[in-house]
């Protein structure tokens, strides 16, 4: 078990994942549809008056970001689970950290990068000046993969459960509060158009954070989910 | 201070005595329940020590 | 001496007798600092210069928070320790914590929203430590939800420990976010608790309180970690023992 053949299998792992999502590609638009209805729903909600859905726009944003987020995480160990490979994972040779995290790379590469792709649409929709709307799109590339590592560690905690689902959404919706936090924050003292670094390492250095430490929850929690 | 001042808290009776009202109904309840789980399970665990030895008899 | 101590109380059994005979000597000095503490709350201290009498509410709400913060830590300590080293004892008071920990929680933010309205003239506010205390008590709901999902009570109790330990590493992030926050989207009133200094006629029956509180929580711990323990070792000869005798 040399870090050769660790590196091989991290990208094996994505690889493959990639190659079942893409085999599905119809469902690769679900996150997308459910982020751009959700936050749609808003004005029809809310009402159309541009000043108020300009004011609103980052924290309803990042809220279907994270509501998106949050439905499709649960599918990052499902289908793993339901054959048996999971198991397989925990006995190979190989850390768990390290297999985890190429699960989480993949399922943010499928899930959270489109939410990414679509967001600057979704800032025209509610009407955010531009400046908030690259400003929208790096707290996005930072927050989203926060969202599936924190998310990761919830997956791992209920994989097992029959109910699964709604108890996921109790465990993981607290801790993306920081996240919302700042984001929306940043989004919208961007559209104030003032600097934005401050904000923006805070997300940075969340992400870090979630890096080094969720790989490993997520790892002990598949353990104790599958003992 | 006296007695009528005591109830009547300066005219924030209601505030102050249901804050302290439903503190005591929380630390209370959280006294009985364990309480009345414990008679609960001893119940039950002798209850099914009993099946059992009715079920070898 | 101490490691034969230790070792018997890794045992159930001699935990729960234990557990049983510490209860009185706690709930006792409990109450007696519960009273002398209201008495000087309620009775003994002036009124407030600009809050009336209603600022005796913090006599239970400032505890409150604090027990809240504190059950936490404990609770995932507790966890901890039995994460690592697979002690039984450790995992009961991890969940037996849970309960208690939210009601405190829940005390601080009813406590705190009651006293909100003759404060700031509303019921609720998104003061940044109503809101970390609402984000508090979610964290503790999850612990619990969690633990009743999983039939097996000792996975259960690893996978609440990871949980809780998650938990407890996002509350300073998420207290340091929210006061961040709050602090860009603060409304016209300024927190009167943040008074750096206290009266002494004041910072007394909150200590009073906070002490009595503290010690309600051990003894209410360890009258759920006996009905853990009866749960647990519900097939184990001394367990059938004590229900035949009641």
């Amino acid at each position: 078990m040399n870090s050769d053949s660790l590196t091989r299998a991290f990208l094996i792992l994505i690889r493959r994942d990639l190659m079942l999502a893409v085999r599905h590609r119809a469902e690769m638009a679900n996150p997308i549809l459910f982020f751009v209805l959700v936050t749609s729903l808003f004005p029809l909600g809310i009402g159309a008056n541009p000043a108020l859905l300009q004011a609103v726009a980052p924290g309803v944003i990042w809220v279907a970001a994270l509501l998106a987020a949050l439905l499709s995480i649960e599918n990052v160990f499902r289908s793993d689970f339901e054959d048996g490979s999971l198991e397989q994972y925990l006995l190979s040779s190989h850390p768990v950290s390290v297999l985890v995290l190429a699960k989480i790379t993949a399922h943010w590469l499928i899930t959270g990068l489109p939410l990414l792709l679509i967001s600057p649409l979704l800032g025209i929709l509610l009407g955010l000046p531009v400046d908030a709307i690259k400003v929208l799109f790096i707290t996005l590339l930072l927050g989203t993969p926060v969202l599936s590592l924190i998310g990761a560690v919830g997956v791992a905690l209920t994989v097992g459960l029959r109910k699964g689902g709604m108890i996921l959404s109790l465990l993981v919706l607290p801790l993306y509060i920081p996240v919302l936090i700042f984001a929306s924050s940043a989004v919208d003292t961007a559209a104030a158009g003032l600097p934005v670094t401050a904000h923006l390492s805070l997300i940075a250095a969340l992400l870090l954070l979630a890096l080094s430490l969720s790989p490993f929850a997520t790892a002990a929690a598949l353990r104790v989910s599958l003992s | 201070m006296n007695l009528e001042e005591f109830f009547n808290m300066g005219g924030y009776a209601f505030y102050v005595w249901s804050s302290y009202g439903i503190a005591l109904l929380v630390l209370l309840v959280n006294i009985i329940a364990p309480l009345r789980q414990r008679n609960k399970l001893l119940n039950k665990i002798a209850d099914t020590a009993r099946r059992q030895a009715r079920r070898n008899a | 001496m101490f490691n034969n101590f230790f070792h018997r109380m890794a045992s159930p059994k001699h935990f729960y007798g234990l557990a049983g005979i510490l209860i009185p000597w706690l709930a006792v000095p409990c109450l007696l600092l519960t009273v002398a503490g209201l008495y000087y709350g309620l009775v003994k201290a002036p009124p407030d210069y600009q809050q009336g009498d209603s600022y005796r509410i913090m006599f239970i709400h400032v505890p409150a928070a604090w027990m809240s913060l504190f059950i936490y830590i404990v609770m995932a300590g507790a966890g901890a320790i039995g994460l690592i080293w697979r002690i039984k004892l450790a995992e009961v008071v991890a969940i037996s914590s849970a309960p208690i920990g939210a009601s405190f929680t829940f005390l601080a933010l009813v406590t705190g929203s009651i006293w909100g309205k003759p404060m700031w003239g509303t019921w609720w506010v998104w003061d940044a430590r109503l809101t970390s205390e609402l984000i508090l008590l979610f964290l503790y709901l999850g612990v619990i939800a969690l633990n009743n999902a999983i039939d097996d009570k000792r996975t259960a109790a690893r996978a609440v420990a990871i949980l809780a330990l998650v938990g407890v590493i996002n509350i300073p992030i998420i207290h340091y976010s929210v006061e961040w926050w709050n602090t860009l989207h603060q409304g016209p009133t300024v927190t009167k608790f943040d008074k750096p200094s206290i009266h002494l006629s004041m910072l007394i029956p909150l200590l009073l309180m906070a002490v009595a509180f503290k010690l309600y929580y051990a003894f209410v711990v360890l009258m759920r970690a006996r009905c853990e323990v009866l749960e647990r070792e519900r097939n184990s000869g001394w367990v059938k023992e004590l229900a035949e005798k009641t």
